[in-house]
């Protein structure tokens, strides 16, 4: 029973923090994890001093084809020379690849992150010196100069300078040796993958390079952390390259940090780390690495969007400088006045453990520029079905079907809306995943017809651990197969996770994906059903025993890789796998919801992710807004936070604060620890249970609305939740504002984080435009702080002049059960008296609106008196029972009269309701179907 | 999607007639929606055509004017569920697809058949609570019983303490008077064994002072290289152990130093003078084994004799004694690290063998003291003993009456009592107004689950809910606790114990105890209530 299941989880906790979380206090045990200077390669490049760069292009090397330009880097001190391959592509976007020329070994080439090769655009050389080679990129504005000594590019539009490229001089690129003393070639790796069979003809090269070592510095050979030994055979083979961004003081990105949206200065402190890591009751305000990495950084100024795109899964680690970051605004101000002073420039640097340098220049100029580049290389964000985008309700753990059902039940008894319930390690036999606890969930089937009844789902977690156990089927199977990550010693590699001893699915094997996906067929997975879904928790791959509670970086993939190589990449394709498995397992016919908990470039393709074990305390309440602000720069818009916090118990103000936050989250759901007290939302005293209520409905009232931006992320790769300075990029005051954000281009939300509020300050930004409070209705002008009182029922929300926001208001216990009700359209006319909006609908769970064009595109526009709605995409049909219940129009005057005109001409009138206190005229039921065309004109 | 309201036709026992509402409007509210008038909004906001009644849009703000659909975010719809009890449910539940009301209604348009299952939900129910009335009426009866027991129960208690508290005072008295035959008899035995042991104290103190010449002696035989009845600095130097300033080498000047001005010492003032500067560093140059010079003590021992020994040594060798252990204490304090570092082999130290030894047995006469005295002590405290577990058993009582066993102390037959339930995992043991433990099935140790604290405070779940507290504490939370509830029944028997929240269990309790009395028996058939 339940308290069994604490217990022994708890007895495993405890091993499990034998080596790890000893220090159960309260916040994040650093020791656990490097700093800079423990990771010898980021020690070692951030030593290199800037201005001294050895790389030189030999220019007379160059060669251009159609689709690229190739000209060999020497490196003067160590004369190892490298292959530089330059591209310009469509879209106004520049590639660089540097690898060796003549490598001991191939290096790792991240595989699957791309969504197709990039279309190139041809460069051509327009102009050439001694030193340097100008080239045009035939579908871009801008030209690239090739500077040969020392080797640096800058890229030009209308002849200023965007960016350029070693440009500090900083370019570090380990090229491949034999040990020091090592008697004959490095033994080759075993297995069967590329790395291997080229490694074979390169030995002849071993003397030479061997030859010119200069870095047999300590961790070069051999690397300790702690009590872990990292043998490194191949020695040092790290990479990194600098960027100068001038005329940029704000860059974005780089997530996931537990940080301000904005970037931090790095110099003097420790870089941004991206490294996927299960970090223990994780520090806010800090860059330590958590558990996703995306190697994107976004540059902003009130001129234009840039981004560079580091396409490198190893360990990586980000430094950032900028020559205004320590000047007073009054010194900024003198520069400004005096006319001079320098250009304020952000320069970044990256550095890389292992692979090769293959960075995209994504050259905007807007911001929506960046984001469709962006997308075009990693793809979109995966259309959530649209239960997802309702509230879930988890907690580690519901004890047993009793439990499960209880809860349902709860929500009907309280009036409130739910959509899924989930269900922790704890349901699984001894965290067998892909099993069930037969004391606890003997009938799953049972239990998920139940909750079918409802028109609930469930979603059970299953983590890439897996247990070795001779009578666990999956284990047995993976075993033979062999398709475990295995030691440097070939065998399989064990480690310390949740079931005990535990392998680890190498899932960058396709056969180990292709076997994972299958494992999700309702045949193999029993007790699972067509509601059930899935969770994928640890896949960083979180290993309690393991250096920073991660994989030794010595273990061997699939190929010969190091999981070096791959690292942040590995929860990619545990996502990639479960997300396939869940498709495959309809047929093709149903879209996934998986979460998963690691990310890297290009996971918005398969789902949702959350920021991990967060606390229930204020601050982790606050951050969770750039945290999921920083990821949806990135792609990853299907990002929420722990509602009420995972560790510690939440007072009640904080619990429904979360919950007003969280409705205002693109991923909603709540989520607590098992040595936390129950905290179902009913369980809060009846003068919070009220605002919580209320919070939840306007989240199911806006669904529709969120439905409609998912949908423009999935087509367009906009962020569904943005920071200020997307929809105002030349409005300076937005730049480093991380507590309010925008919901598409309408919505602009600050929501209450404070304990013991009575009222927030809110940015209203834009000249000229007008906001509607959308509780109060009331307008207010831009741009102006506000000054808005606030009471525990407060969620501050304001829909912008010019929009207009669908809604279903019939909030039901499910988003399933609201799906074909009807919709009430509000419109917030600008002080031009226009506004327009969209409003997307399918059915809500397959793949038909791609693959047979089943959907609606529907387009609101209100312009002289009239709101027309027409049809944004004629390509979409869609028949749906769904009909025009009201109109809302904010800001608008009395009229005479109201026609509505339908497509067969026909002419009815409106009854109105007109409130001259709020401007707001509410139009009764135009009944129409949502998906004709028609119009409406106030006379 | 103007949809017409649908008129229900009813059939209500009681009234035998028709009546025609709206749909989703109850029968005492029926009189509200008159067709033929417009409509007033119950919350009287606002008055409307009566054909925006039930038109699937919102125009009342309590949503009293679409009873029968989702179209109003507070309204009600009323399932009049004929055979079951009728009720309201949220109106956003019509047609939402989920069969709520036993008789369908609420789903009229959504897709979904609904099967009217009233009549068996009724007839469910009707036996459901005829099983639950005969239960009462047993478990009344047996409660009745349990009063009168816990009654009787109570007046043996009160016998019994009555009892008790006499049979105490009888051992006060004898307790006091034994305490004084103890201390007669303790005078002369502390007299004696004080005598007896101020005699010991002497004999040691002399054999002391003997071991030390003897010591003395043999040192300066071996100092004495070259037997010439002196020792000379050169001879010293043979010992460098002596040597004071701790560079391991006893230098010549040291050894001067130790001789004072003379240039060798003999017997006498050896002994007299520079042996007592030496002696606790001095090292014998063979050690002696043991035993021998063990059996040498006892011999010296006897030996002595009984007079007082010489004042000589009386001055001589307690004071040394002093100042060796003030040194040693010095020193410690000094550098307590000394402490750890292993000691060169210890000079002989005459005094430790001499203590080591037992002081000779008492003679007869003070033994006899000895042994009266023991045996009143004996006595004595059986006396006492008796009289504390007396109290303790008093105590007990007293505390056991004091419990609030119910209003009729119907619960007092639970006291002492233990109910186990075994779960999949646990067996949980509840021990009434005592203690709840849980114990795993497949080994383990037992963890308390809280010890009885009292009744639930409220005057509702007064004797319904039992709070038992401050069990064992839970990794990074509270102190378990559980809450028992109390369910009439005619056993008694755990029948459910669950965590429902971390570490705060709830265990189910049935019992006669808390079974109220029943009403009445109604005379009529209870059929007759079709709604």
């Amino acid at each position: 029973m339940a308290a069994a299941a604490r217990r022994r989880s708890q007895a495993e906790l405890a091993l499990a923090c034998l080596g790890l979380c000893l220090s159960a206090a309260l916040a994040v045990d650093r020791s656990n994890f490097k700093t800079c200077d423990q990771s010898s390669f980021c020690k070692r490049q951030r030593s290199i001093q800037p201005g001294s760069s050895p790389y030189r292009a030999l220019l007379d090397s160059l060669e251009l084809t159609p689709d690229a330009l190739t000209v060999h880097l020497v490196n003067e001190v160590t004369k190892v020379v490298l292959l530089l391959e330059l591209q310009g592509l469509q879209g106004n976007m520049t590639r660089i690849r540097i690898d060796e020329l003549k490598p001991l070994r191939p290096r790792y080439r991240v595989p699957d992150v791309l969504v197709a090769d990039p279309p190139t655009a041809r460069l051509s050389i327009s102009g050439r010196d001694e030193n340097s080679v100008e080239l045009t990129v035939a579908e871009g504005p801008y030209k690239i100069i090739l500077t040969g000594r020392p080797f640096r590019l800058d890229l030009l539009e209308n002849r200023s300078l965007v960016l350029s490229v070693n440009a500090r001089g900083l370019m570090v690129f380990e090229h491949q040796r034999l040990p020091r003393n090592s008697e004959g070639p490095q033994e080759p790796a075993e297995g069967d993958g590329t790395p291997d069979e080229e490694a074979a003809g390169k030995t002849d090269k071993s003397e030479e390079n061997r030859g010119k070592d200069d870095s047999d510095e300590p961790g070069a050979w051999e690397e300790m952390f702690k009590t872990h030994s990292d043998s490194k055979p191949f020695g040092p083979t790290s990479v990194g390259l600098d960027f100068s961004l001038p005329g940029m003081e704000h860059v974005y990105g780089i997530p996931e940090h537990a940080d301000n949206l904005r970037l931090k200065v790095t110099e003097g402190g420790e870089p941004y780390r991206l490294y996927n890591l299960d970090v223990f009751q994780y520090e806010l305000y800090n860059p330590m690495a958590l558990y996703a990495s995306v190697p994107v950084l976004w540059a902003h100024s009130v001129h234009r969007d840039l981004g560079i795109f580091w396409l490198n899964a190893a360990e990586t680690w980000v430094d950032i400088s900028s020559n205004t970051a320590g000047k007073t605004l009054f010194g900024k101000m003198l520069d400004y006045l005096q006319g001079g002073g320098e250009t304020p420039q952000t320069d970044v640097r990256w550095m890389s453990e292992s692979g090769v340098i293959d960075v995209f220049l994504l050259l905007g100029p807007a911001v929506s520029d960046i984001f469709r580049q962006y997308a075009s290389l990693t793809g979109t964000q995966a259309l959530p079905p649209l239960f997802s985008l309702g509230y879930h309700q988890s907690r580690w753990n519901y004890r047993d079907e009793a439990d499960v059902i209880d809860v349902d039940q709860g929500f009907d008894n309280h009036d409130i809306p739910c959509d899924v319930i989930w269900l922790d390690i704890e349901h699984a036999d001894g965290k067998r995943y892909f099993t069930w606890d037969s004391s606890r969930f003997p009938q799953p089937l049972t239990m998920l017809g139940h909750l079918a009844g409802k028109r609930r789902k469930l979603v059970t977690i299953v983590d890439p651990h897996i247990k070795v156990d001779s009578g666990y089927r999956v284990h047995e199977e993976l075993q033979s197969l062999g398709l475990y990550v295995k030691t440097r010693d070939g065998s399989d590699y064990e480690g310390w996770c949740w079931p005990g001893s535990v392998s680890y699915p190498d899932f960058t094997n396709v056969k180990m994906r292709d076997w994972w996906a299958n494992m999700f067929s309702f045949d193999k997975y029993e007790g699972s059903a067509s509601n059930l879904y899935v969770w994928n928790d640890m896949n960083e791959p979180s290993v309690f025993n393991g250096p920073e509670v991660t994989m030794l970086k010595d273990a061997r993939h699939h190929g010969g890789w190091e999981h070096r190589d791959v690292h942040n990449i590995y929860g990619f394709y545990v996502h990639m796998a479960t997300a396939e498995g869940l498709i495959q397992r309809s047929g093709g016919v149903e879209r996934p919801f998986v979460l998963a908990r690691a990310a890297f470039a290009g996971s918005q393709r398969f789902g949702a992710i959350w920021t991990g074990d967060n606390a229930a305390e204020w601050d982790h309440l606050k951050i969770s807004i750039p945290m999921c602000l920083s990821l949806g720069l990135v792609g990853l818009s299907f990002c929420g936070a722990d509602i009420g916090g995972f560790f510690k118990n939440p007072e009640p103000e904080l619990q429904l604060r979360w919950y007003q936050v969280g409705a205002y989250q693109p991923f909603y759901r709540a989520h607590s620890h098992m040595d936390t007290g129950r905290r179902e939302p009913w369980l809060l005293p009846p003068e919070y249970l009220g605002p919580l209520r209320d919070a939840l409905r306007q989240r199911y009232a806006l669904l529709p609305f969120w439905y409609t931006l998912f949908y423009r992320a999935h087509r367009d790769g906009h962020p569904v939740m943005r920071p200020l300075w997307v929809q105002y990029p030349k409005d300076v005051t937005t730049f480093s504002q991380d507590d309010q954000y925008m919901l598409g281009d309408s919505l602009l939300v600050h929501p209450v984080t404070e304990p013991g509020a009575r009222g927030v300050q809110v940015y209203l930004p834009g000249q000229g435009e007008v906001w509607y409070d959308v509780q109060s209705y009331q307008k207010h002008h831009g741009p102006q702080t506000l000054y808005l009182p606030v009471t525990l029922s407060s969620i501050p929300v304001f829909q912008r002049g010019g929009t207009i926001v669908p809604r279903w208001e019939r909030v039901r216990r499910s988003s399933d059960c609201m799906k074909d009700d009807p919709i009430t359209l509000y419109v917030a006319i600008s002080p031009q008296g226009t506004a327009e909006g969209e409003l997307y609908l399918d059915d809500g769970h397959t793949f038909n609106y791609q693959t047979q064009n089943e959907y609606l595109l529907r387009k609101f526009t209100f312009s002289g008196n009239t709101l027309t709605s027409s049809s944004a995409d004629p390509q979409g049909h869609f028949e749906t029972p769904i009909w025009i219940e009201r109109v809302v129009i904010l800001g608008a005057g009395k009229p005479a009269s109201v026609l509505l005109q339908t497509e067969d001409m026909l002419e009815s009138v409106l009854s109105f309701h007109h409130n001259a206190e709020t401007s707001v005229l509410t139009l009764r039921k135009p009944g129409v179907p949502v998906a004709a065309d028609w119009s409406i004109h106030l006379r | 999607m103007f949809l017409p309201p649908l008129l229900l036709l009813l059939s209500v026992a009681t009234a035998a007639v028709e009546v025609k509402r709206p749909r989703g409007v109850s029968l005492t509210n029926h009189h509200f929606y008159d067709k033929n008038k417009p409509f007033t909004c119950l919350d009287g906001s606002s008055t409307i055509p009566f054909d925006q009644v039930n038109d699937d849009y919102c125009d009342c703000q309590d949503g009293s004017d679409e009873p029968g659909t989702a179209a109003c975010p507070e309204g009600r719809f009323h399932c009049t569920n004929a055979g079951y009890k009728p009720h309201y449910i949220p109106s956003n539940r019509v047609n939402d697809g989920i069969c709520d009301c036993c008789d369908a209604t609420d789903e009229y348009n959504s897709g979904v058949n609904c099967e009217n299952t009233c009549r068996e939900m009724g007839r469910k129910e009707k036996e459901t609570l005829e099983q639950m009335a005969e239960v009462a009426r047993e478990g009344f009866r047996l409660k009745k019983i349990l009063i009168e027991e816990g009654k009787k129960g109570q007046e043996e208690k009160r016998n019994r303490l009555l009892g008790l508290q006499e049979s105490k005072k009888a051992l006060e008295e004898q307790v006091a008077m034994l305490r004084t035959v103890k201390e007669e008899a303790e005078k002369p035995e502390k007299e004696f064994k004080e005598r007896h042991q101020k005699l010991w104290e002497e004999q040691q103190a002399a054999a002391r002072a003997a071991r030390d010449r003897e010591q003395a002696a043999s040192a300066f035989q071996e100092l004495d290289d070259n037997t010439d009845g002196v020792i000379s600095v050169a001879e010293l130097q043979t010992h460098p152990e002596l040597d004071p300033d701790g560079d391991g080498a006893l230098s010549e000047a040291e050894a001067q130093a130790l001789l004072g001005d003379a240039l060798q010492v003999d017997a006498a003032s050896f002994r007299e003078g520079l042996w007592a500067a030496i002696k606790d560093k001095y090292r014998q140059e063979a050690l002696p084994t043991v035993p021998p010079l063990a059996e040498a003590t006892t011999e010296m021992m006897l030996e002595v004799p009984e007079e007082p020994s010489p004042a000589e040594d009386e001055d001589e060798v307690p004071g040394l004694e002093e100042e060796t252990e003030e040194d040693e204490e010095d020193e410690e304090e000094e550098s307590p690290e000394d402490d750890k570092e292993p000691l060169p082999p210890q000079p002989v130290k005459v005094d430790e063998e001499v203590e080591k030894d037992k002081m000779p047995p008492y003679d007869e006469r003070t033994q006899a003291y000895i042994d009266a005295a023991q045996e009143a002590r004996d006595h004595f405290e059986e006396a006492e003993k008796s009289l504390t577990e007396m109290e303790e058993s008093i105590r007990n009582l007293e505390q056991e009456m004091a419990l609030d066993l119910g209003p009729s102390g119907e619960f007092s037959y639970l006291f002492g009592q233990c109910y186990e339930l075994s779960t999949n995992e646990y067996i949980y043991r509840l021990c009434p107004f005592n203690r709840v433990t849980q114990k795993p099935n497949h080994g383990g140790s037992e963890t308390n689950l809280g010890t009885w604290g009292s009744w639930d405070a409220s005057e509702e779940e007064k004797f319904r809910i039992m709070h038992y507290e401050h069990g064992t504490g839970c990794w990074q939370g509270p102190n378990r606790s559980t809450k028992v509830k109390l369910v009439c029944g005619k056993e008694t028997v755990v029948t459910s114990a669950t965590e429902p929240s971390r570490c705060e269990y709830l265990i189910e309790l049935v019992t006669p105890a808390a079974c109220q009395e029943p009403p009445p028996e109604s005379p009529g058939d209870p059929d007759h209530d079709e709604l």
